[in-house]
């Protein structure tokens, strides 16, 4: 084993081009563990995407991630970053070019929040005017305002702001990869919702590859652009969250998600994935309009109480974006969903 | 006890360099000791914290030479050690380590792990980790350890007399056979106010290192 992976600093990269993280056959065994954590693991996250590991407890997620900043060590297999292999890299060099964010936070309680942000831009030597700027830019990006904000202890944050402080620290660098685990899990639901929204906001602006670990199924679905569902260590399902909704490879995929509960299934998903093209004359020219973020459920409320079976789309700006139909919905759920989504709605 | 105290007054007024270069020694050999005991315990608390086994050991062998009265190591030593400063030394630091060793552990080992896990997460080194996070969020314990040393060390250091080395124990030493209460009080007090004194200095210190 120690062989294989010595071997791998030689190892040139031979992953695609988009991939930015890529697990191979990884594989690993703790000591006196009945069955391997991770079992022959091999996916792929593409450049950008935030990817979330799902599964029960002891499923294996937590320990393929951290194989990936070496807080464990894989027992064979190969793990490739940015087309490297990560034993070809010097470990903290590995870790400094990975922004790592954990459930409990983790800030440093003796340092002040600009201090802590500085950590890694320290440890890679920058500059203090450029540091200095760092901090601020990424105090606004998490919303926090710099000169309220810097100075502070973080026992003078409440929890939802450490996170934020958090999520700052992991991404002074500018790595171009973030590995968060169950990041939002320890915070109370109200302030979580909103840590969520505003992750979605900040990876719209910096497009990280962000892999993400959580046991919380809600979580998963409105944050992911894709989902792996790790069960026995081993991958289940690696797909978008409608079609792990809407075509779920097992029972225990199904059972995981609550994919058989019609009015659960439409709250988790949002309008945008069944967003269409207009061409109804009554989604046209109706009065009633739903935002593209909106969830499902939501809009079969306004169809019903409509009256119409169409709802224009709209975005944020109020702009229209296409129609969403009472075909559609029905589609969705109806009993056997994997007979009726359209082929083209699949991806890996 | 007004006329005593103003006799031992008198006595300081009267033997004024004898009694300085007396605290001077007395100081001399406390903070000597308590520097002796950090260097010795404090990387053997930090090593200790990361084996618990070697620590269930250490700290009940540790134990076992906290009760040994400090005078009785004294003249333990003395036939190998002979009369003088080493042997006043091992005494007292004997006397000063266990606090620090014990407290060192626990500072340690009450850390966050949250808080290692980041800063491993982030790319430090196990010495950035060590001198950046570990040891700052431990000193505050670690600095209760060498509070109590250092009381310990300071009130105890009057044994040193015996073995011929001077200090406040002197005034004491001598006042005692005399029933001299004034002498006695001229090594007594002094000693009293550096004992104070380092705990007022130590728990200012340990405050200003407190975070959460």
């Amino acid at each position: 084993m120690a062989a294989q992976i010595a071997e791998q600093t030689k190892v040139e990269p031979k992953v695609a081009d988009d991939a930015a993280i890529v697990f191979e056959d990884v594989v690993k065994d703790f000591p006196g563990a009945a069955r391997p954590a991770v079992n022959h693991v091999s996916l792929s996250v593409k450049r950008g995407h935030l990817v979330i590991l799902l599964g029960p407890s002891g499923c294996g997620k937590t320990t393929l991630m951290k194989m990936v900043n070496r807080l464990h060590e894989m027992t064979s297999g190969y793990i490739y970053i940015e087309g490297t292999p990560i034993y070809a890299l010097k470990l903290e060099a590995l870790r400094r070019q990975i922004g790592y964010v954990i459930q409990d936070v983790g800030l440093f309680p003796h340092m002040r929040v600009e201090k802590n942000i500085a950590v890694v831009p320290n440890l890679l030597g920058w500059d203090k005017p450029r540091i200095d700027a760092r901090i601020d830019e990424l105090l606004k990006l998490v919303g926090l305002p710099p000169e309220e904000y810097r100075r502070r202890y973080p026992r003078q944050l409440s929890g939802g702001q450490q996170q934020r402080v958090g999520i700052a620290r992991a991404m002074a660098a500018d790595p171009a990869t973030l590995l968060m685990d169950e990041p939002f899990a320890a915070i109370d639901s109200i302030t979580r919702t909103r840590l969520q929204d505003e992750l979605l906001r900040i990876q719209h602006t910096v497009r990280k590859t962000i892999l993400f670990v959580t046991h919380d199924v809600e979580e998963a679905l409105r944050l992911a652009d894709e989902i792996v569902i790790m069960q026995n260590g081993e991958v289940v399902q690696y797909d978008t969250p409608l079609n792990i909704l809407t075509r779920p490879a097992n029972q225990f995929v199904s059972q995981l998600v609550g994919a058989e509960d019609v009015l659960r299934r439409l709250s988790l998903l949002a309008v945008k994935d069944l967003l269409e093209p207009l061409t109804s004359q009554a989604a046209a020219n109706h009065a009633l309009s739903i935002g593209i973020g909106d969830n499902l459920r939501h809009a079969l409320g306004l169809i019903m109480s409509s009256g119409s079976d169409a709802l224009r789309v709209v975005d944020e700006a109020g702009n229209p974006r296409g129609q969403m139909t009472l075909t559609a919905l029905r589609q969705l759920t109806s009993d056997h969903p994997n007979t009726l989504l359209p082929p083209d709605g699949a991806t890996t | 006890m007004i006329e005593l105290l103003s006799k031992a007054y008198d006595y300081i007024q009267h033997n004024q360099s004898r009694f300085w270069e007396a605290v001077g020694t007395h100081l001399r050999i406390s903070l000597t000791a308590l520097a002796l005991a950090i260097i010795i315990c404090l990387p053997l608390g930090i090593w200790i914290s990361r084996h618990p086994q070697a620590a269930r050991y250490i700290i009940n062998l540790v134990g076992v030479a906290r009760v040994i009265p400090s005078i009785a190591i004294l003249f333990l030593l003395v036939p190998t050690l002979g009369f003088g400063e080493p042997t006043a030394l091992v005494a007292l630091v004997v006397l000063a380590g266990p606090p620090i060793l014990i407290n060192t552990d626990a500072g340690m080992r009450g850390l966050n792990p949250a808080v290692r896990e980041a800063g491993r997460g982030m790319g430090m080194s196990p010495t950035q980790l060590l001198t950046r996070v570990e040891l700052p969020l431990a000193l505050p314990v670690i600095i209760a350890g060498i509070r109590t040393a250092a009381v310990e060390v300071i009130a105890s250091a009057t044994i040193a007399y015996l073995i011929g080395i001077g200090g406040l124990g002197y005034f004491i030493f001598a006042g005692l056979p005399l029933s001299r209460y004034d002498l006695l009080l001229v090594g007594a007090i002094p000693v009293a106010i550096l004992a104070f004194t380092a705990e007022l200095l130590l728990s200012a210190v340990q405050r200003s290192f407190r975070y959460q």
